[in-house]
């Protein structure tokens, strides 16, 4: 480029480029458009605005903090009928689905890296079993699944009356998994404060080792140590503070069980079909992302003297991981925007309970269904930035 | 059609997941039809809607499609009930023929939005007439063809008698109903906890509670009714006898078509005066002569009380032909001549101390 500009004439430079009359061309088609948009959009609210009034239907955000009146089944922050607003029901469901979401994730994660290594195993029996579930988990929809763990294996647990007694007080029944509770003492944060420290000083241990590695070429093994400042510190704090952490043990009542810690059918199914569903296709991702990484590569590393474990873990491992984030990032966004199907079994995630109850009490469809959008929109591009900071902390870095 | 299917081949479980489908579908669909209405759409002639249903020859009738006894598609796939009945009520006076009726099935949490967006003519499902629906959904209740109220089903092995014994229960409940809210209510009032379980749909609440996931099923005690005998075994649940609200339900047309409404209105009157004058489906022929002048005005022999709704003046002759008066479809459809056997109670005539009472056609 420098060189075509240098060898110019002067005339030439003074008048405009045809590419760069282009480009004003294209700043101005591109303004044009936004305004067009722009102005679509605007029009759009407007005229809703009006036709909701004509129509006398209630329009505008002012339910938000009227008094909801309806029950939701599994609430993490404090919530209560007759005196929260349809605004704290709908935090409510959004907690509720970030939490089968995320806990969903990690282990769709684990259970999909499984499977798809287990895939690529030279062992007959294993790849033909991981293939099979990739298989047969991927073809079925899962509706039906969700369906199928909820009906078909959950509600076939033991009623009230006959709950499974569970090894530390725990019950198991059909209407949810009872575990003792864990109550922390008012000095529990000490053994919160000393886990953070253990793990500071285990990475401190770390890059210490790696210094020294690359000074004297020798590594020293920090495995042991690191462990032990990790599970000791909070151990010994845990003892010096006089064990800040007992169990509250769940009874059972005359129709339901109190107290404990309460896991509901609805999430454990909505939890299991969404980790199973997802882990066929991240299975799928991991496969080709290892496939990815050419023999050469392998040959090459063996043929420099790595042993096999280090060769997966320098030479295979990081080069499949920047084929596999990209698409991993589409499954975890599915995963996110599939909670939704909760509606189907009962369990109170954003859409249940907001695009259900909030938005057949207010009659606010309008509002409702441009909120619920716009969160789930929210979340799938936060998780999207989130894995694309991580992608770029393994892309290929030029030295 | 796919809840028509399923019912016919018996297969409640899939016919259930058709309909959640649909139904998740259906809820953003409507969703989407109404903001692209509003939003984009002028405002339609809502004030048409009896031109609209003759030109397009037959009338769209929202109902349940999952309640036994008041809409529900029997196994041959015909529409019946007594929510049914009263959309053939208005096809009969409009058309003369009660099968001009095209239903479609919709739950609790979407009927608000099917009507709002224009995709039915009339709601017939059911419907609590509460002030804030009146007010602020862009709807209005023609007139109340059932008085409800809302109560508790059990388990019968859990030896519960009264809805008080129930603290702590699970209690499945329908999402988007007054139901949901009531039942909150009493609770907190009278000082019990309860759990409650909440579903998209009628069918899959009481497929919980029939598998026991919860302790209690709450409805209208006319839903209890209906969903009694399609239990697995409806003699092992009982109805307890408390009613906690007053539920009165009644037909919902849109807001600003007053004819329209009118018209509605109308019919449902028209076969509470039939059933006072002792008019029948057995005997409208030989009432045809009464010499009695009310007989007479109802059913158009003397004075023009259908045209000012847009109908003909043998209006009212029309629906008594096809669906009876307003007793005999009772009775047909919930009552004594049904499965259900639900007694007449505040839905008597109030010359019988009931609550239905016939306006004066003059």
């Amino acid at each position: 480029m420098p060189i075509a500009a240098a060898g110019r004439p002067m005339a030439d430079i003074a008048r405009p480029s045809p590419r760069h009359a282009g480009r004003v061309r294209n700043l101005a088609l591109q303004a044009a458009l936004i305004l067009i948009v722009g102005g679509l959009g605007c029009g759009a609210i407007y005229n809703a605005a009006q036709n909701l009034a004509h129509a006398n239907i209630a329009h505008g955000f002012g339910f938000w903090n009227n008094t909801a009146g309806f029950d939701i089944s599994q609430t993490l922050i404090e919530y209560s009928a007759s005196t929260s607003t349809f605004g704290r029901a709908f935090w409510v469901g959004l907690l509720n689905t970030l939490l089968v979401s995320a806990i969903g994730i990690v282990l769709a994660t684990i259970l999909g890296f499984i499977i798809g290594i287990a895939r690529l195993s030279r062992n007959w029996l294993v790849a033909r079993l991981a293939s099979g579930y990739v298989e047969l988990i991927r073809n079925v929809p899962l509706l039906l699944q969700i369906m199928f763990w909820y009906n078909s294996v959950l509600k076939a647990l033991p009623e009230l009356r006959g709950s499974v007694a569970l090894p530390f007080g725990g019950f198991l029944n059909n209407r949810g998994l009872f575990l003792p509770r864990p109550e922390f003492g008012a000095r529990f944060d000490a053994v919160v404060i000393a886990l953070s420290l253990g793990i500071i000083a285990a990475m401190a241990l770390h890059v210490w080792a790696r210094r020294r590695q690359e000074r004297t070429g020798m590594r020293p093994r920090i495995l042991w140590p690191a462990l032990a400042v990790i599970v000791g510190l909070p151990v010994v704090a845990f003892i010096v503070f006089g064990f800040p952490l007992s169990f509250r043990n769940p009874d059972l009542g005359r129709f339901n069980v109190r107290g404990g810690l309460e896991i509901l059918p609805e999430f454990a199914a909505l939890l299991i079909a969404l980790s199973v569903y997802t882990a066929a296709f991240i299975a799928e991702v991991v496969r080709a992302g290892v496939l990815a990484v050419p023999t050469g590569q392998t040959e090459a590393a063996s043929a420099l003297g790595l042993r096999s474990d280090w060769t997966l873990r320098l030479v295979v491992v990081p080069q499949a991981m920047r084929v596999i984030v990209p698409p991993l990032t589409s499954q975890y966004l599915n995963l996110i925007k599939n909670s939704s199907l909760a509606v189907a079994i009962g369990y109170p995630d954003l859409f249940q309970v907001f695009t259900g109850s909030v938005l057949n009490i207010t009659g606010q469809a309008v509002e409702v269904v441009a909120i619920t959008m716009a969160v789930y929109l929210m979340i799938s591009l936060v998780t999207s930035a989130l894995m694309n900071l991580y992608g770029r902390t393994i892309a290929i870095v030029e030295r | 059609m796919a809840i028509a299917l399923a019912r016919v081949l018996r297969l409640r479980g899939f016919g259930a997941l058709f309909l959640l489908k649909g139904l998740i579908m259906k809820r953003l669909a409507t969703a989407f039809a109404i903001a692209t209405v509003l939003a984009f759409g002028m405002q339609a002639a809502c004030a048409q809607t009896l031109k609209a249903v003759k030109d397009r020859g037959e009338l769209l009738c929202g109902s349940n499609g999952q309640l036994a006894g008041f809409g529900m598609p029997d196994p041959q796939g015909n529409w019946t009930g007594f929510d049914v009945e009263f959309c053939r009520a208005i096809a009969a006076a409009i058309f003369n023929d009660p099968t001009k009726v095209k239903f479609l099935p919709l739950t609790a949490a979407n009927r608000f939005t099917a009507l709002q967006s224009g995709e039915i003519d009339v709601l017939s499902r059911n419907t609590t007439w509460t002030m804030s629906r009146d007010t602020s959904l862009g709807i209005d209740f023609a007139a109340v063809n059932y008085y409800d109220g809302q109560g508790f089903m059990v388990h019968k092995a859990l030896k519960v008698s009264s809805a008080l014994e129930l603290n702590d229960a699970a209690v499945c409940v329908q999402q988007g109903t007054t139901t949901e809210l009531n039942l909150a209510d009493y609770f907190r009032s009278n000082h019990m906890s309860l759990k409650t379980v909440t579903f998209a749909t009628a069918d899959e609440a009481v497929k919980a509670y029939d598998t026991g996931r919860c302790d209690s099923y709450t409805t209208d005690s006319s839903g209890l009714y209906g969903v009694r005998v399609l239990l697995s075994n409806p003699n092992d649940n009982i109805v307890l006898p408390e009613i906690i609200s007053k539920e009165p339900l009644s037909p919902v047309v849109r807001q600003g078509d007053d004819a329209w409404e009118d018209l509605v209105r109308w019919v449902h009157y028209a076969m509470v005066d039939a059933e006072e004058l002792g008019v029948s489906k057995t005997n409208l022929d030989d009432q045809m002569k009464s010499t009695n002048p009310e007989i007479r005005r109802l059913l158009g022999v003397e004075g023009q009380f259908g045209e000012p709704l847009g109908l003909t003046n043998d209006w009212a002759y029309r629906i008594i032909k096809a669906v009876g008066n307003y007793g005999e479809s009772f009775e047909r459809t919930v009552g004594q001549g049904s499965p259900l056997k639900i007694a007449r109670g505040l839905n008597a005539l109030w010359t019988k101390g009931g609550l239905q009472y016939g306006l004066p056609v003059r």
